[in-house]
């Protein structure tokens, strides 16, 4: 049985794990390319047209990966967590059937139209379809973190008949950590996107410095994420606040505060110890944490403990969390003096293209970090107070999971190649050497990369 | 109203939705070692813009299974979890070559061309296999096992039949032709699976024996049976004449391969009702908590209409033969 349960965790993680890294890069590079579609729409520029075909491919290709992981996904709720269907199914189902009824069908129906209806359907039919997937793919995260955000934030739900149902399904829906974890999220999403598009033509300019539509897309890329990071800097405060208030033991764990106190410090790097409850050569802020959670510096926080058994792993959540900020800090550092090196429309130094083709994935880095945190900080619990993910396994057998374990894995690792190979070849594809005429020769080349 | 009903009727829907519909593009997939590699773009030309909608059925199906039905859910997938797995494997892998067989170098390019074509494989004998597990309430046993993979095999030939005649309406010239006589042996192979499946069935299941036999029913169920027949010779006789005066029957081959499967499904459906898992839970046994089934209701009524709405628009805007260079 223990078995059983660390194999279908371990599967499920890696599953999940995988499949968000490509829906975080499509819900906001969709709508990078209904700008880019409806820019060539204003002015029949070909550079343009030519960006928006580059990027539109790039996009096919995530969104392929992002379908076909998904769909893993949608089996693997009965088959990992049978009990989980069993006493929260009718919350759980009815609200994955929205999604697949409401976002699924329209994103992969109007992606079709968008790909390959360009000559066929008018102007304005393809411009709604941009827009259609665009916010097809924000219905779909709208759904489905509604329903992670209720099994974080459980409202509306009473048991009757044997199982958990739903009285109230507005307060199902907008459970109290939905608005949060939406608006987290997305603009995650967001910053994903800003920097693929930013780190790809940064890489792209370091062939071609001369290519000037990927000089726009890098100021494009730049200016979004510099003014997103500081809003998701907002936002992630107040979702800490809201855990704080609805799951107080995550951020203990998150903080590594082991005994409840006031004035507590913000810890900036330890190495968490469970065995002996405290902190190993850790660097403190002193009445940090408090005044970043209570807004007063001897405000009093709870530590780990005060919940006895139910509670998640320090050091994970601790670490990832860290990460997590970390690279938020990292990312309004790099892309505010990105701006200040290129204000006033001066190319960007060859230095500014090398640090932000080293941060195109940086968004990724942040958001797994993100939901390592938010997930395992859920332990021991799958629905919080509701349902223990230890009950919610299945009876597949140990072997059959490894088995499918090994399956997925190998998978994964062949797409994941061949994802970063095409993407790292359309990327330099049709960018010329250092060549004062390649400026000319840029648009052509970027045309014939279709 | 009974609920319960309604969504197994729903559910039948989406899956036959799916089986025919990603039935044609996967077997179009199976299909492609068959062609000349311009032929190869023009048959992934032709299913291109729909295979992710179509694939979609097969998510809507589980999800209302997982919703309406949710003990059924665990029990059926926990039951079928390593053919569930590999099918996965196998869509993922021809999914993903859409894009990757056009857009990788080399023999790369070779690679993905060849796992689309494996990938379809796997994903159609899968489907099969669980569905020969299905029918059989997934009893252990190598004669059991014998039937699953043998419906493996017949559904793989039937995915061929729906993928030549689904290129006979959408291609022209020498791809046309040699799809008219892929049709034949996709006719051919699938006559032959249905036949031993249909032999098979009443062996392997006494409770489907039982629905069967039970004169004077039978006589009306005969039906089914003749129906398949008729479905299929006319199948045989459009693709002859098409051979024979050069001219494509367009539509005619597909419809009729459509109608094999639906009587095929019609009369699965009547062996098995009422039961979600045979012997064991009838949909009612099986169905969620009323509050999940009228948020559910409420819900597809009001979407579904718009589903088949966009979707016969996204057939109308790619419908024509199909043109190698559609992706621009
Ligand atoms: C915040 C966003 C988000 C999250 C947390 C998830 N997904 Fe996802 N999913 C999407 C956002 C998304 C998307 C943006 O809508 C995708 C990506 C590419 C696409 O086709 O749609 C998608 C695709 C996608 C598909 C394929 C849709 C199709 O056929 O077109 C399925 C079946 C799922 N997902 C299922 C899941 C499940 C069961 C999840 C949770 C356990 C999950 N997704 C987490
Ligand atoms: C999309 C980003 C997500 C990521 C990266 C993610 C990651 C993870 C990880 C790493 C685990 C394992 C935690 C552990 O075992 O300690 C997990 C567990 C789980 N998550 Fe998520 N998750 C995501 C979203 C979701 C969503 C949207 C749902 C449901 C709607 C969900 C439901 C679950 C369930 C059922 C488990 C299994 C029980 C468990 O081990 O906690 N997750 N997830
Ligand atoms: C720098 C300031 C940031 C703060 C203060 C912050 C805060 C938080 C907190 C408290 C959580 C946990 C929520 C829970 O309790 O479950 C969280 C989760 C998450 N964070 Fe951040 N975050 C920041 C930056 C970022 C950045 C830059 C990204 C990605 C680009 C990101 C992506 C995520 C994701 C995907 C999750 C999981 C989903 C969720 O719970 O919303 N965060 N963040």
């Amino acid at each position: 049985m223990e078995d059983a349960l660390v194999l279908a965790r371990a599967q499920f993680g890696l599953n999940i794990g995988f499949h968000i890294l490509f829906p975080s890069l499509t819900i906001a590079l969709a709508w990078y390319l209904v700008g880019f579609r409806i820019l060539y729409q204003r002015t029949r520029d070909p550079a343009w047209l030519a960006t928006y075909k580059l990027w539109l491919k790039i996009f096919a290709l995530t969104f392929a990966m992002g379908v076909v992981t998904g769909v893993t996904m949608s089996f693997q709720f009965g088959t990992n967590w049978p009990r989980y269907m069993t006493t929260v199914g009718a919350i759980a189902g009815p609200l994955l059937s929205f999604e697949v009824l409401t976002a699924f069908f329209l994103e992969a129906t109007f992606l079709g139209i968008m790909l390959f209806g360009m000559n066929r359907v008018p102007d304005w039919l393809h411009i709604t379809s941009a827009l259609v997937v665009a916010c097809g793919t924000i219905v779909s995260a709208f759904w489905i973190l509604a329903l992670n955000s209720w099994m974080q934030t459980p409202a509306g739900h009473v048991f009757a008949d044997g199982q958990w149902i739903a009285a109230d399904w507005m307060a199902v829906i907008f459970n109290p950590s939905f608005p949060y974890r939406l608006a987290h999220m997305l603009i995650a999403s967001g910053l994903t996107a800003s920097f693929v598009v930013a780190g790809l033509s940064a890489w792209r300019l370091l062939r071609a410095p001369f290519d000037t539509s990927a000089a726009t897309t890098l100021r494009a890329g730049i200016t979004i994420a510099a003014v997103l990071v500081p809003v998701q800097m907002f936002v992630g405060d107040q979702h800490g606040l809201n855990t704080l208030k609805h799951q107080p033991a995550k951020i203990a764990a998150m903080e590594a505060l082991w005994h409840t106190e006031r004035g507590a410090p913000l810890v900036l790097f330890a190495i968490p110890d469970e065995e002996k409850r405290r902190n190993d050569y850790s660097i403190e802020l002193p009445y940090g944490a408090s005044l970043i959670l209570t807004h007063d510096a001897r405000g009093e926080l709870k530590g780990i403990d005060a919940f006895a058994l139910d509670r998640p792993a320090v050091a994970p959540l601790f670490f990832s969390f860290r990460a997590m900020v970390g690279l938020g800090v990292l990312m309004l550092v790099v892309s505010w003096f990105g701006l200040w090196a290129m204000r006033r429309g001066r190319a960007a130094p060859r230095w500014l293209l090398w640090t932000f083709a080293a941060f195109t994935f940086s968004g990724w880095g942040a958001t797994l970090a993100g939901w390592i945190t938010t997930e395992m900080g859920r332990q021991p619990w799958l629905v919080t107070g509701v349902l223990r993910t230890k009950d919610a396994v299945g009876e597949i057998s140990g072997a059959e999971l490894g088995a499918s374990l090994t399956g997925y894995i190998l998978t994964y690792a062949t797409l994941f190649i061949a994802y970063m190979i095409v993407l790292t070849h359309l990327a330099g594809q049709g960018a010329a050497p250092d060549d004062p005429s390649a400026a000319a020769a840029a648009i052509p080349l970027a045309r014939a990369a279709e | 109203m009974d609920l319960p009903l309604v969504f197994m009727f729903l559910m039948g829907a989406s899956v036959l939705a799916y089986v025919v519909l990603d039935g044609y593009d996967l077997g179009v997939g199976m299909l492609m070692p068959a062609a000349s590699a311009p032929e190869q773009s023009t048959m992934v030309a032709s299913i291109g813009p729909f295979w992710d909608a179509n694939e979609t059925w097969l998510v809507l199906g589980i999800g209302i299974l997982l919703a309406a039905f949710p003990i059924a859910h665990g029990v059926v997938l926990g039951a079928l979890y390593l053919p569930v797995v590999a099918m996965l494997v196998g869509l993922m892998l021809r999914g993903v070559a859409f894009e990757l067989r056009v857009k990788a170098q080399g023999w790369h390019r070779d690679l993905w061309n060849w796992l689309f074509w494996a990938g379809s494989f796997i994903a159609a004998f899968c489907q099969g296999v669980m569905l020969g597990r299905y029918i059989t309430g997934f009893e252990r046993g190598f004669g059991y096992w014998a039937f699953a993979l043998m419906v493996g095999a017949s559904l793989c030939g039937g995915y061929v039949l729906l993928g030549a005649t689904w290129l006979i309406l959408k291609t022209e010239g020498e791809l046309q032709r040699k799809a008219l006589g892929w049709a034949r042996w996709g006719l051919l192979w699938v006559a032959l699976g249905v036949g031993l499946v249909s032999l098979a069935t009443p062996l392997v299941s006494e409770t489907v024996r039982d629905k069967w036999f039970d004169f004077p029913r039978t006589l009306w169920l005969m039906i089914f049976p003749a129906a398949t027949l008729a479905a299929g010779f006319m199948v045989w006789r459009w693709t002859s004449a098409a051979r024979r005066s050069g001219k494509g029957q367009d539509a005619k081959p597909f419809c009729a391969a459509v109608a094999i499967f639906a009587i095929a499904f019609l009369g699965l459906a009547y062996s098995i009702f009422p039961f979600v898992v045979i012997d064991r839970l009838t949909l009612w046994d099986a169905a969620a908590h009323p509050t999940a089934l009228r948020a559910l209701f409420l819900g597809a009524v009001i979407v579904l209409p718009f589903i088949v709405g966009y979707t016969i628009l996204s057939y109308r805007i790619f419908g024509g033969k199909a043109k190698a260079d559609l992706y621009d």
